[in-house]
């Protein structure tokens, strides 16, 4: 056998965790047989990760974990882990799930001495494990134990020399370890320098009065791995799932299937409608139309007997109902045919991170052809600038892998002319942009709709005059002799001029 | 007088661990007029007696009676804060190293 050979064979082997995008930004797992340092603040989760750790091995690969707790004893433990819905005692009864009590005990009134070990404590592991097979420990927390006993020195040693003895028995154990500062020192008492191998740190920070949760790998010894801070959400029924901003590759196909947008005229504007998988991202001000585009967009889908999702964030159900039956569409009847789904949420009801996994699991268990987001500004509002452009990225990444048109709504802030930070963050990641505008005319305010972008295909580069009556919305005819309407500066042209710029590009020119 | 329980854990047979249990003996012999009972516990043969009485370090010495449960870690070298711990203290005749330069 070579060198290179042999290389190759020892080879560094992973356990795959089975927690939800974990095993996605770690390139296959922790390292297996070898112990990784959980490190975070207070109240960032690292107790639910080491747990998770071995629910995940229970459920999902039929391995049996211990953990040995230092830190809150093991009823309240499983208490606050049945929120979660894992039963502990059940895994306990079947001997899957082992606990090692040595939480701090309140009739606990030792007079500690020197020279001793923590050799009942390695002795209680082993035996845990050799009762159970276990392939998996957590021991949580390390920070405690240092608070317990004075001698710093002989506690780091034992630690060190269990987190050995573990190695040598080919478990795979997860530490934790509490640190005072998001963005300072990896652990407090520098655990992390005698448990070396690996180092992840989960962070809970507190961005413009808005909590953002983070995982970060910082060192798998031996192994590669994602690098920089993740995204992750601790969620009710799945615990905590780790977002992989990365997984999201530009990867998907495209398809050349148009679909329409329920407005024939747009379709036409379009090229045709708008493309199966693609993202469209509608931008105006308050009471251009856009909710009505949204509801003939999903009215159109379901009545032609598409699932449709409609994801609304600005106005409750009676209202999008209301409106809906005002422009002749019956949204009750459609939802009770299943082919319609209306969701109305306040954004503020939880995390962009937990929206973004509310809305996965609805789209997953609808599975919908067309869905609309109305209005991706209104969730702005819940997230941190760099948290909203990685929901905006997850959301639209995931619909196109999963080929269904998704129609999303932004708010712009002046009602004339003008952008939104909205679409700064997502304008890259759309397929096409469709601007609904105000248009003052000589004392008088119209409405003004054009298709800014629409990747692949050929499409209408005027400014069209719509009007919104009892069937919805209708669009007429361009604006000639207007310039400066996407500025908010609208300008009547004289007659002469307008010809004259008329004669400086010829049609053919710009028809591609 | 009640009669005194203490229990001795220990890991195997490490220097630390007889050490541990010489200086018990000599303690007792010395202190407690023969009304004891020491039970010596190897965590590495035991160790479900360990996981019950939730033992982290060793060499741990309990005191199980008379109550209240009185908890000492360390090889117990320095005699008079394990009477001290134990809840035991009676005039001390002499310390072991003492004892020790006489042998």
């Amino acid at each position: 056998m070579t060198e290179s050979v042999k290389a190759k064979n020892c080879k560094l082997e992973r356990l795959e965790t089975g927690l939800p995008g974990f095993d996605h930004i770690s390139l296959g797992g922790l390292p297996k047989a070898r112990t990784t340092l959980i490190s975070g603040t207070a109240g960032s989760a690292k107790t639910i990760f080491a747990c998770q750790f071995l629910v995940e091995g229970i459920k999902k690969f039929e391995q049996s974990g211990i953990f040995v707790t230092l830190e809150e004893n093991p009823e309240d433990i499983k208490k606050n882990m049945r929120s979660f819905g894992w039963d502990i005692d059940e895994w306990e009864k079947r001997g899957k799930w082992r606990f090692v009590d040595a939480s701090f005990q309140v009739d606990d009134s030792a007079t500690i001495l020197d020279n001793y070990d923590f050799g009942a404590l390695l002795a209680r592991i082993e035996h845990a494990v050799r009762k159970t097979g276990a392939k998996r420990v957590c021991i949580d927390s390390l920070s405690t134990v240092f608070g317990r006993f004075p001698h710093q020195e002989i506690v780091r040693n034992e630690i060190f020399r269990i987190s050995s003895a573990l190695k040598s028995m080919g478990v795979t154990t997860v530490i934790t370890a509490e640190r005072t500062n998001e963005y300072g020192e990896i652990a407090r008492y520098g655990v992390e320098e005698f448990v070396t191998d690996n180092v992840i740190v989960l962070r809970n920070i507190l961005e413009g009065e808005k909590r953002r949760r983070t995982i970060e790998i910082l060192k798998l010894r031996g192994a590669s791995h994602q690098k920089g801070e993740y995204p992750f959400t601790v969620s009710e029924d799945e615990g905590l799932i780790v977002i992989p901003i990365s997984q999201i590759e530009l990867k998907q196909r495209s398809s050349d299937i148009r679909i329409s947008s329920g407005i024939s005229e747009l379709d036409n504007m379009c090229g045709g409608g708008f493309f199966r998988d693609s993202v469209i991202l509608l931008s105006g001000a308050t009471g251009t139309g856009k909710t009505l585009t949204v509801t003939q967009f999903i009215a159109h889908g379901a009545m032609s007997g598409e699932r449709s999702l409609l994801l609304a964030f600005e106005e409750s159900r009676d209202q999008l109902f209301r409106n809906a039956s005002g422009w002749g569409i019956d949204f009750e009847d459609l939802e009770r045919k299943g082919l319609l789904k209306v969701i109305c949420d306040y954004p503020e009801c939880r995390s962009l991170e937990d929206h973004l996994i509310v809305m996965k699991r609805e789209i997953e268990e609808f599975q919908p052809k067309r869905m609309a987001v109305d209005s991706v500004s209104a969730l702005e509002r819940v997230a941190t600038i760099k948290g909203f452009r990685e929901f905006i990225i997850g959301i639209s990444s995931y619909i196109k892998h999963q080929e269904i048109a998704g129609l999303f709504t932004a708010t712009t802030p002046t009602l004339v002319g003008g952008t939104s930070a909205t679409e700064t963050h997502i304008s890259t990641l759309t397929d096409s942009i469709i601007l609904l505008r105000y248009v003052e005319i000589l004392g008088e305010m119209r409405r003004g709709l054009m298709i800014l972008k629409m990747r692949g295909s050929r499409h209408d580069k005027d400014i069209r005059e719509f009007s919104i009556d009892h069937k919805g919305m209708g669009i007429g005819k361009p604006f000639r002799n207007v310039s400066g309407i996407l500025t908010g500066n609208p300008m009547q042209l004289e007659n002469a001029e307008s010809d004259r710029l008329k004669g400086l590009f010829k049609e053919e020119v710009y028809r591609i | 007088m009640n009669k005194v329980i203490l229990k001795l854990y220990v890991t195997g047979k490490t220097p630390k661990s007889e050490s541990a249990i010489t200086n018990l003996r000599y303690l007792c012999e010395k202190q407690l007029d023969g009304e004891y009972e020491i039970r010596i516990i190897d965590v590495l043969e035991r160790p479900q007696l360990a996981e019950n009485e939730k033992i982290i370090a060793t060499p741990t010495l309990i005191r199980e009676l008379p109550p209240p449960i009185r908890k000492i870690i360390g090889d117990l070298t320095d005699i008079e804060k394990v009477l001290l711990g134990l809840d035991l203290q009676r005039p001390i005749f002499g310390t072991i190293e003492e004892e020790n330069k006489h042998d």
